[in-house]
């Protein structure tokens, strides 16, 4: 379905990242957020709580981290499209909810705009070192999505993107962004309402009598209903069965555990978005997200003017990782190098889906900065030898 | 629209992040260039120098800092202490005239002034300056063109001081055009500083 006009500001609009993706979050159709603002998503959810009185919708600022990151799961149940913003102290406090919305299959979106940690760190300055906690922060095995954008653009784009899978596989999204993307000011077009597509609820068309909330569809994903429309259901934390009553047997543990993984992780072709170059003849490919992405670009560039057959893979989504993406690539080419800001994280994921056919070389940095286009260059030379 | 690192700087409350956006504006939605604007957040942005970054290009910018800039537009002393030493040798230093004095400068360097201030002044706001500094920066730098910053300033200002900002920017250019023709200026906006020491 198309996105409701009242949210969106069409037009050409010189925005940074932070104001972008609130734009986005009012395009896909969020009409509520809770939060507790934090250096540097604060101009996310002010943006967003001056906005959305015209728009019609609520924006609460909670007490803390928790109450948000659970009041944002009381208004999905309730009908609206909700997210919550936040930044590293903020974030761990939300890993428990997190949880929660993946255990409840509550769709909702976590903004995390990433500064350097640990603890309070660098409240002003970059990092991209929240990436493995927003994969495995919370406890319990479980998947979720993770996208990451480079440019207030994508700030939009992306944000309409996580709304719209969160409602297609009722599950957390977090939109990975850095302090340098959500400060960075640049044109952003923003589309017609008619152009911009929104996933709707997954919506139940069964009767209250047949309908049970957790019965997966085929693709593992079951329906919802709201509050107050007249269908008996039950949210919980507990495991449970498809009726949605605790039921503490490994027998449904072992069902429910395997079909929140699967439903995500199964879906890996239709989740992954990437943006690749020069990947077909490369001998090293270049693996970034976020704004690292951009300063890797140049560092390619500069290495392709001496020669070397360097190719560019882009994580838009880094999680679910693309396990077999590296895996076909890292048979023909001869080394990856992973430039992030953090001391190593998602090279992780590369160097054990490439196991021994290729070299994996990290490019650290502990964030309050940029790596520097040279830094990466000496990897890719050091890595072509 | 070749690639061109500018920094913007001055004291809080100047407009130098509204310049900055002004510039970027332009460039990027009036010109279909590409512009990327960052601005120093942090306890060095509270008071005290106030400083924002802008990449012109016509291709898309991938690196987002300015490291060394083709132009400089200081309107304090403090800005043009901190941040002068890092314009490129031969770039384009555009001051306010009566704030700053320039020193240690390389002999490449090409150096204009401006009273905004008094030019802001005279126009009854001195909030304005720094649409008097766009103004100035866009007839001495031809970086971008008129009409496109005109557009930038009116899409950015509030709408009642919409014709102020465009008359500020008017007699900014029109400053920075005689400056460069050599046009004697206004004797009401002479360098004070540079009679008092003649």
């Amino acid at each position: 379905m198309n996105a409701d006009p009242r949210g969106v500001l069409s037009g050409t609009h010189f925005l940074d990242g932070d104001h972008a993706c609130c734009e986005g979050a009012l395009a896909a159709g969020a009409r509520f957020s809770a939060g507790y603002p934090i250096t540097p998503s604060t101009e996310i959810v002010e943006r967003f709580s001056s906005r959305i009185p015209t728009v019609g919708g609520t924006f609460i600022q909670m007490e803390d981290e928790l109450a948000a990151s659970i009041a944002i799961q009381g208004a999905v149940w309730g009908g609206a499209k909700a997210f919550t913003v936040t930044s590293g102290p903020g974030f761990s406090l939300m890993m428990e909810h997190i949880g929660y919305a993946v255990m409840t299959e509550t769709p909702c979106v976590f903004i995390d705009v990433q500064r350097g940690g640990p603890s309070t760190g660098l409240p002003t300055l970059p990092a991209q070192s929240d990436m493995m906690q927003a994969r495995w922060g919370s406890h319990g095995d479980y998947s979720l999505i993770a996208l990451s954008p480079n440019s207030p653009q994508e700030c939009f784009d992306l944000t309409i993107t996580a709304f719209n899978l969160s409602e297609r596989y009722r599950t957390p999204v977090m939109l990975m962004m850095d302090e340098v993307v959500g400060h960075m000011t640049e044109k952003v077009v923003i589309p017609e309402a008619d152009k911009i597509e929104v996933e709707p609820r997954r919506h139940t068309k069964k009767s209250p009598a047949e309908f049970l909330p957790y019965e997966p569809a085929e693709d593992g994903v079951p329906e919802m209903v709201h509050a107050g429309e007249g269908f008996r259901f039950h949210v919980t934390g507990l495991t449970h069965d498809e009726r949605g009553y605790p039921s503490m047997t490994p027998q449904t543990q072992d069902k429910l555990v395997r079909r929140l993984r699967s439903k995500i992780d199964g879906a890996n072709r239709q989740i992954g978005l990437y943006e690749a170059e020069g990947l077909d003849d490369a001998e090293v490919v270049v693996v970034s997200y976020g704004i690292t992405s951009r300063v890797a670009q140049r560092a390619i560039e500069l290495a392709r003017v001496r020669g070397i057959r360097v190719g560019k893979l882009r994580l838009i989504t880094v999680w679910p990782f693309p396990e077999q993406l590296i895996r076909t690539l890292a048979k023909r080419v001869t080394a990856f190098v992973v430039p992030e800001l953090n001391l190593g994280q998602v090279v992780l994921e590369i160097e054990r889906s490439a196991g021994s056919h290729a070299h994996t070389i990290s490019v650290p940095h502990a964030g309050g900065n940029v790596h520097r286009p040279e830094q990466i260059l000496d990897a890719i030379l050091e890595a072509a030898k | 629209m070749q690639l061109t690192e500018i920094r913007v700087a001055g004291f809080g409350g100047q407009g130098v992040i509204l310049s900055a956006i002004v510039i970027g504006k332009a460039a990027s939605i009036y010109e279909n260039g590409f512009a990327t604007m960052t601005q120093n957040f942090g306890p060095e942005a509270r008071g005290g120098a106030c400083s924002a970054q802008v990449i012109l290009s016509d291709s898309p910018i991938l690196y987002p800092y300015v490291t060394r800039p083709d132009i400089l537009m200081v309107m304090s002393q403090e800005a043009y202490n901190k941040f002068g030493p890092e314009l490129k040798p031969n770039g384009l230093l555009l001051i306010e005239q009566d704030l700053v004095r320039v020193s240690n400068i390389s002999a490449a360097t090409r150096v204009f002034s401006c009273p905004a201030t008094r030019i802001a002044e005279g126009l009854g706001k001195r909030m304005v300056l720094n649409s008097v500094m766009v103004g100035f920066f866009g007839a001495v730098s031809k970086a971008l063109g008129v009409e496109a910053l005109r557009s930038a300033i009116a899409d950015s200002v509030p709408s009642s001081f919409k014709e102020l900002n465009l008359k500020a920017f008017d007699q900014g250019h029109d400053f920075g055009l005689n400056k460069l023709t050599g046009e004697p200026v206004r004797r009401d906006l002479e360098d004070v500083m540079t009679t008092i020491n003649a």
